[in-house]
């Protein structure tokens, strides 16, 4: 009787597979069979700095974005996220924004609401923008010169406005005088110094010291226009007053947001934004590997977050839809840092016999190996980033001779430092992400071999502030290896290193420059690039800069990081940008059926 | 307390024993048999039982030969093989895991760690773990039981509150914000060494007012029975009524108690590990091989199958010899 019923339902159990089979089967086919042209899919790295199928865009239809997390705030004032500022720019503009073009050039910068590049006085202290003709806020009435400086305003209100990033008021007010615009006694609000509007189409800045980074500052999301009576301080986030191509329609904060057209945007005020689709949806999805199975069967065309597919989706991916996937280097380094402040290292040869010891190929493929990790990283400047060279310097020779540690090299270092038998030491590193404590682990196997026990300290990455981020904390519990990982703000030095290089960012708590360097050349190369406005001269310090960290052996470098994102067949006009550290940019991208 | 009191010993501890061993000896074996003789042969003719017990002694045997296996085999549980591990997708190379000769259960992925010796050494957390956190129990449990058995009145009432409030505790939730505070030496121990004493303390903490309340009841019923009443009246003290009397008698119930108790300790541990809160890496243990095999459930499932399956056999086989000891143990247990 039981044996009967058993096989009697095996058996219908096997019809129902066998159907799933055929149904697969045939699936497969209708996307095997074209190759990448049937199916749509561009081809593996197709828009990976360059553009894919920019031909076949339509106008019109719903482009469905989805991603794990919701943007820390869409209040311009207030996100910090990189997809928020990539995101952002479908409904606000600013004096400057990035070029809608593939790669590095889409790095450069170039006029939005600004006529031309501005007019720069006085050695870079004085800069002179007018504004276009025919630019407007989502109800028709035009965008002024008083608009964009309130908007700016509101980065002194931090005591409201938190979040988002500061360098607009540590370059026009460095020492932070003004109160913000919500304490600010003026009858118009607008008692900022540093910015002048002496009429409704022109707008000047004062800068105290040059700093020659000011045009990516102001290409910032935090430079967007506000408009003071739609300001609704901390909950201008929920519905941000459009000056773009696309308003806010409906925010549920945590589950979706809809753009929809802004039909008072004048197409031909705006040199940047195409406005493809009619509809721009962003759903959001907490579990990982639900989104990732929905991407790849295209019930979305992209993760906003770009965070790359998990693991089991990322093999799902580069098995049966590779031609769906761009691996793109994006502007993160992956990294171990050396606090000074723990012994020994102190001293520079104890630092170097790490950087040896190390294993680097282990170290990227606990990363995820050279498509989802990235490649070996050599030094310290991201390649996205202007003056960076990439794996052509190599000064430790990490992707080279000394790929899979050099236990001779390292333990001549050791004695150099004075502990022929190595010491022990605590590797720091946040537990939130399966690869970090993967590559902890490589460390300390490989520091194992020449001598050096390391013990491995695992904290919440939400509590880096305070544990990695103290030095105080970080002597105290003699972490003398944290690891970390960094991408820029805006792609140059400035918008990389200083936070982790100059003496004059290190902090009592949300510290960044873990390895404590206190080095007056690298803090004079920093003041020198801040005050050079010649692009190429520019560049060359960077370069300069990263080779003193690297001489200083501060850091051990495992991956300049890849992305590994799935776009959808139905998406049109896709590319990667380094403005975005090597994110699509979702601007211009368009779908080539409007259905 | 020596020579007057011998007599008592003589008479009254094995009375139960004996009461036992009538209640279950058929009538032509009239030659006294103790109780853990009568178990014995009754455990023999469990079948079930036995391959249990005979499992758990495998299983001993591999964690405290962990080392020495390893070596035969000669892999070390924490040399990394990344040649057996595809880059792209950091799985192993070979079929099923990389199971192979050299690699018996195949390696992790990523790494490409041996998967056999890494749960041959998982086996001595697991077990060191599930033993002494039931030592600590069963001892904690027994002293305390007994006690507020035995005296009743606000001794009762403090230990039965206690172990109230401790049932109702949410141990796990306890112990994960309990290692986080855990400096990183004490007492000598560093690391791994620290986090298992923490377990070991933490989980036979939680775990006594288990064998504490079974304890307290049979405590209740013994203390007023005419062997302990002859006790008293022949001038016994307390002391000697509680661990003459009264002890031997617990013994079948607390080791019961014990064998059931491991294995839930054995999952505790996993889960704790499971969670990260368990060992330090590199040492191996099982949990936190389940843990990191998730990301992998799809592309090389039998990095999840393997600790999956020892953690299995490994409670399996103490409960079932559980199961054993406490049926030949029960004096009215039918087999």
């Amino acid at each position: 009787m039981t044996t009967q019923r058993t096989s009697g339902r095996r058996k219908r159990a096997l019809a129902a597979a066998a159907v799933v089979a055929g149904l697969l089967t045939t699936a497969a086919c209708g996307g095997g069979n074209g190759g990448g042209s049937k199916d749509g899919a561009a081809g593996f790295d197709a828009a990976n700095n360059k553009v894919a199928q920019a031909d076949q865009v339509k106008k019109g239809g719903t482009l469905k974005f989805v991603s794990a997390q919701d943007a820390d705030s869409w209040d311009t004032t207030r996100g910090y996220y990189g997809f928020m500022w990539d995101f952002s720019r479908y409904y606000s503009r600013q004096l400057l924004t990035y070029k809608t073009a593939p790669g590095a050039e889409g790095a450069q910068l170039q006029p939005d609401l600004a006529t031309d590049m501005g007019q720069v006085a006085d050695g870079g202290k004085t800069y002179t923008f007018k504004l276009r003709d025919g630019v407007t806020w989502e109800d028709g009435k035009p965008i002024t010169s008083q608009d964009i400086k309130y908007g700016i305003e509101r980065v002194w209100a931090q005591d409201v406005l938190s979040g988002g990033p500061i360098y607009l008021q540590q370059m026009l007010d460095p020492k932070n005088t003004y109160k913000g615009p919500y304490k600010d006694t003026s009858k118009d609000h607008l008692g900022l110094k540093a910015i002048d509007t002496p009429d409704a189409k022109t707008i000047v800045f004062h800068l105290p010291q040059a700093n020659s980074d000011f045009l990516q500052v102001l290409a910032m999301v935090t430079a967007s226009p506000v408009r003071q009576d739609q300001d609704t301080k901390s909950k201008y986030g929920l519905h941000p007053f459009s000056s773009g191509p696309y308003k806010f329609q409906s925010y549920s904060p945590g589950k979706n947001l809809v753009l929809v057209r802004n039909d008072k945007w004048n197409a031909s005020s705006d040199p940047v934004r195409k406005a493809y689709p009619d509809k721009i949806t962003l759903d959001i999805s907490t579990n990982q590997a639900d989104m990732d199975q929905r991407l790849i069967k295209g019930d979305y065309d992209l993760d906003a977050g770009q965070t790359g597919l998990g693991p089991q989706g990322r093999q799902i991916a580069l098995k049966q839809h590779k031609g769906n996937l761009d691996n793109p280097v994006s502007g993160f380094i992956r990294y171990a840092v050396f606090p000074q402040s723990v012994k020994p290292f102190d001293n520079l040869h104890c630092r170097k016999a790490v950087i040896y010891a190390a294993d680097h190929v282990s170290l990227q493929t606990a990363r995820g190996g050279p498509i989802a990790g990235g490649d070996i990283g050599t030094n310290m400047l991201p390649p996205s980033v202007a003056g960076g060279e990439g794996q052509k310097y190599d000064p430790y020779q990490i992707a080279g001779a000394n790929k899979n540690g050099n236990v001779d090299l390292a333990k001549q270092e050791l004695k150099a430092c004075g502990q022929p038998n190595g010491f022990s030491t605590t590797i720091a590193v946040r537990n939130n992400k399966q690869q970090e404590v993967a590559t902890a682990e490589s460390l300390q196997a490989a520091l194992k071999k020449v001598g050096i026990t390391a013990d491995i300290y695992q904290y919440d990455g939400s509590q880096s502030p305070g544990i990695i981020g103290a030095p105080g904390n970080v002597a105290k519990k003699k972490l003398g290896i944290i690891i970390m990982g960094w991408g820029p703000d805006f792609p140059t030095v400035q918008g990389y290193g200083i936070p982790l290089w100059d003496s004059s960012y290190i902090l009592q708590s949300g510290n960044n420059n873990y390895a404590l360097i206190k080095d007056k050349t690298i803090d004079g190369l920093f003041n020198q690039y801040t005050s050079t406005l010649d692009e190429s001269k520019k560049t060359q310090i960077a370069t300069e800069i990263d080779h003193k960290v690297m001489e200083g052996a501060y850091y051990l470098p495992f991956t300049f990081e890849r992305l590994l994102n799935i776009r959808s067949s139905r998406l049109a006009n896709v590319y990667t940008t380094n403005a975005y550290s090597g994110y699509y940019d979702f601007v211009n991208l368009g779908l080539k059926s409007t259905k | 307390m020596t020579a007057p009191l011998h007599e008592p010993t003589a008479e009254a501890a094995p009375s139960a024993a004996e009461e036992a061993a009538v209640a279950s000896a058929d009538a032509k074996a009239v030659q006294g048999r103790s109780l853990g003789r009568i178990a014995w042969e009754r455990l023999k003719r469990d079948k079930l039982a036995l391959a249990g017990g005979v499992v758990v002694i495998i299983l001993i045997v591999i964690a405290v030969l962990a080392p020495v296996i390893a070596n035969l085999v000669g892999q070390d549980p924490d040399a990394y093989h990344e040649n057996l591990v595809d880059p792209l997708f950091s799985t192993p190379t070979g079929s099923l895991g990389g199971i192979s000769g050299d690699h018996l259960l195949g390696v992790e992925p990523v790494n490409g760690r041996d998967i056999f010796a890494r749960i041959l050494y998982g086996a001595q957390i697991s077990l060191l773990v599930g033993f002494l956190s039931a030592v600590v129990a069963v001892v904690l449990g027994t002293v305390l039981g007994i006690l507020a058995g035995f005296f009743g009145g606000w001794v009762d009432s403090v230990v039965s509150r206690v172990m109230d409030g401790l049932l109702a505790f949410p141990q796990l939730l306890f112990i994960i914000a309990l290692v986080s505070v855990m400096p990183n030496e004490m007492l000598g121990l560093s690391g791994t060494g620290v986090r298992v004493f923490v377990m070991i303390l933490v989980i036979g903490f939680f775990g006594w007012p288990y064998v504490g309340r079974v304890v307290r009841g049979q405590t209740l019923s013994m203390r007023e029975r005419e062997y302990v009443e002859a006790a008293r009246s022949l001038g016994a003290g307390r002391l000697y009524i509680l661990f003459k009397e009264l002890l031997p008698n617990l013994v079948a119930p607390i080791i019961v108690y014990t064998t059931m108790m491991i294995p839930t300790n054995i999952l505790t541990e996993a889960a704790l590990s499971f969670l990260g809160v368990g060992v330090k890496p590199p040492t191996a243990s099982w949990g936190q091989m389940l843990s990191s095999a998730i990301d992998y459930y799809d592309s090389d499932p039998m990095y999840m199958v393997i600790p999956g399956v020892a953690i299995f056999i490994t409670v399996l086989a103490f409960n079932l010899f559980g199961d054993g000891v406490r049926d030949a143990l029960d004096p009215k247990g039918s087999r």
